[in-house]
């Protein structure tokens, strides 16, 4: 695979607790929201790394925390060499030109008081990378890579569609040139036919600029189109990852056997002949997580052992990294 | 067969500040007893408005069903009065919602939103409502039902909540249930939570279902019968092995070519439909695909292709056969 060199981001243990207030004048302290417990990866330039997981399993949260617009609790966000959590906000600053975000809601992420133009044209000029009429200029080349026409730079967002939207995020998280961009589910909101045409774009893009994405997305069958790797989290935890083919053909741990298996897949006969794992219950809350592996109340195959022993995160082959007692 | 319910040219229109909008331009299918039918478009194409209209569900104004026919029970529910639909709303034909949320009523408890449909419908007495409530939510899997009936709609997660909503509407045992994407919003492993209880539900009480989605994978898995919308027209219907084997329609064949499949080691890239979705300000003369369609004739833009069958149990709306790319026969 690519050699140490190429790791863009490394992340280390990092963990994010939200804490639980009671309570008007006196505030106290009475939990955490345990929503991202100890989770270590790489994204290598150029790649794609899928995170997947079901709803509050913390993965728009490691996004965030990646990029610093939520505080880690503890551990380390390496990204070209520099611990970001240590950084200064004015070092921060400078470095998230180099770190970009795609927001999951096409409507409520853009400000619909200024023209598409200024939104675009903005981080050049607040980094004071641009003038007004360089920034034009830009805001112009960045439209056509995207696929919009340049004389709507002085529309409104209201005046686009949805998936017209999220080509606008998408030019203003390439304004600043980035080397990694973390998408957090930006086509979820859209149309099936609207969401191909964001993913091939995303695609041109990513080998135009080499560019590195974080996906973030439910949606398995489009994780797979799109991704070079794939994690797959539960309450918190990373409790798969693996290289794209090898996760999605040879998946491990017994969530990721469930959750691929409860994809469904237009095609009556191979739906008729597929084996179902349906998981029993809902996800448990994130304040008081299962001791020992947290996916046990669910788990199929989940024996006394699991109550007690957490299990190891260990790599069973080559870049296939699980977090079960059986796997293996 | 005898038909259950028989729509006919459905039509039905929103009167807003900037036009009249066509959300459903002149829709026809049948259901047969049991049988359960996907109707499957991206949003805006009139999939529910069709379906809110056949149960005169459409707030009027704006909304207004200008035409067409819905038979059911030898009777035609756009011509009923408003005390007639409203015995057949809920007992004969009820229907679930996307969102699991709003469709309850968040001060009344859940034992007195099932009991309800059952002391208006079947003249049940308090006591009998509760006793059959209970017994409905056992069977949609909720556990301490009896102790859960006291409980209000925000102590349930969203899987426990739709499981909810489908035992009221399964409460007066209705022949026709409509399900207007209540799977959507759902983590897939509850989605595949709720599709297996309602395959097993309909396998034991037997109704049909009219099945709402965007996802056709779920339709592949469930349906019998699958009608594609577009533009407030149904463009495509068959059988559902039929239609994922021989789609005819520019249309499916581009909604099928944007889908990635998470079973399939191929990395091909994704065909996507160029341009966006008509905004219907009007009813177009000519194929509201055809802007944006590949196999685009010259016919196509002046004449509107009719739903016409292609082989049996195959209905399209097309001039091309997108195989030759030739006019049909």
């Amino acid at each position: 695979m690519t050699s140490s060199d190429d790791v863009l981001l490394h992340v280390e243990k990092l963990v994010k607790y939200f804490p639980i207030m009671r309570g008007i004048i006196f505030q106290k302290q009475v939990g955490f929201v345990h929503a991202v417990d100890n989770i270590s990866f790489d994204i290598h330039r150029g790649e794609t790394l899928g995170l997947v997981g079901e709803s509050g399993c913390g993965k728009s949260t490691t996004g965030r925390a990646i990029l610093q617009l939520q505080k880690p609790t503890s551990g380390q966000v390496i990204f070209e060499g520099v611990d970001l959590v240590t950084l200064k906000p004015r070092e921060l600053r400078k470095m998230r030109r180099k770190m970009q975000m795609i927001f999951q809601d096409p409507y409520a992420s853009l400000n619909p008081r200024m023209t598409i133009g200024e939104i675009i044209g903005e981080p050049l000029r607040l980094h004071g990378l641009a003038n007004r009429k360089e920034s034009d200029e830009q805001v112009v080349v960045l439209l056509m890579l995207v696929g919009l026409n340049p004389a709507y730079a002085n529309r409104f967002p209201h005046e686009f569609s949805g998936g017209q939207r999220q080509r606008i995020g998408v030019a203003r998280s390439l304004s600043l040139n980035p080397s990694l961009i973390v998408c957090d589910e930006p086509i979820s909101a859209l149309d099936v036919s609207i969401q191909a045409q964001v993913v091939n774009l995303l695609e041109e893009l990513q080998q135009k600029f080499n560019l590195a994405y974080l996906f973030i997305a439910h949606d398995l069958s489009m994780v797979r189109h799109i991704s070079t790797r794939v994690a797959v989290m539960y309450l918190g935890w990373i409790v798969e990852l693996a290289p794209r083919d090898e996760l999605f053909s040879h998946p491990l741990h017994p969530y990721t056997q469930a959750l691929l298996s409860a994809v469904p897949i237009p095609d009556p006969e191979a739906e008729e002949n597929r084996k179902r794992i349906i998981l029993e219950g809902d996800v448990p809350s994130p304040v008081n997580p299962p001791s020992g592996c947290r996916f046990r109340t669910r788990c199929p195959v989940a024996k006394k052992d699991c109550q007690e022993q957490v299990p190891e995160y260990r790599e069973i082959t080559s870049g296939h990294f699980v977090a079960c007692h059986f796997a293996g | 067969m005898t038909e259950l319910l028989k729509v006919q040219d459905l039509k039905t229109q929103f009167l807003t500040r900037d036009g009249t909008v066509h959300a459903v331009n002149g829709v026809s299918f049948n259901l047969n007893p049991g049988e359960t039918l996907g109707i499957v478009g991206e949003s805006g194409c009139g999939k529910s408005v069709s379906v809110m209209s056949i149960l005169r569900l459409i707030q009027s104004p704006p909304g207004k069903v200008v035409g067409g026919k819905a038979i059911f029970d030898q009777k035609d529910l756009m011509q009923m009065s408003n005390e007639e639909i409203r015995q057949v709303r809920g007992s004969k034909i009820s229907m679930i919602f996307q969102d699991p949320m709003t469709s309850f009523n968040p001060v009344l408890t859940i034992g007195r939103q099932i009991t309800e449909p059952l002391e208006e419908h079947m003249g049940m007495s308090i006591k009998e409502a509760r006793k059959h409530a209970v017994e409905m939510l056992k069977i949609v899997g909720i556990p301490n039902p009896s102790d859960r009936m006291n409980d209000y709609p925000h102590h349930f997660s969203g899987g426990m909540r739709q499981r909810v909503m489908i035992a009221m509407a399964l409460t007066c045992n209705p022949q026709i249930l409509i399900a207007d994407e209540p799977t959507t919003a759902l983590d897939v492993t509850i989605q595949a939570q709720i599709l297996e209880l309602v395959k097993h539900l309909r396998d034991t009480l037997g109704m049909a279902i009219i099945w709402i989605t965007h996802d056709l994978g779920i339709i592949a898995g469930l349906a019998d019968r699958v009608a594609v919308m577009y533009a407030g027209y149904i463009i495509e219907e068959a059988l559902v092995k039929e239609f994922y084997k021989n789609f005819q329609h520019p249309y499916s064949l581009g909604l099928l070519g944007s889908l990635p499949r998470v079973d399939l080691n191929d990395r091909h890239k994704l065909v996507p439909i160029e341009g966006l979705p008509p905004v219907l300000y009007e009813d177009p003369s000519y194929c509201p695909f055809a802007s944006r369609c590949r196999f685009k004739l010259e016919r196509c833009s002046i004449e509107k292709p009719n739903l016409l069958p292609s082989s049996l149990e195959h209905r399209v709306a097309c001039w091309v056969d997108p195989k030759t790319g030739r006019e049909r026969q």
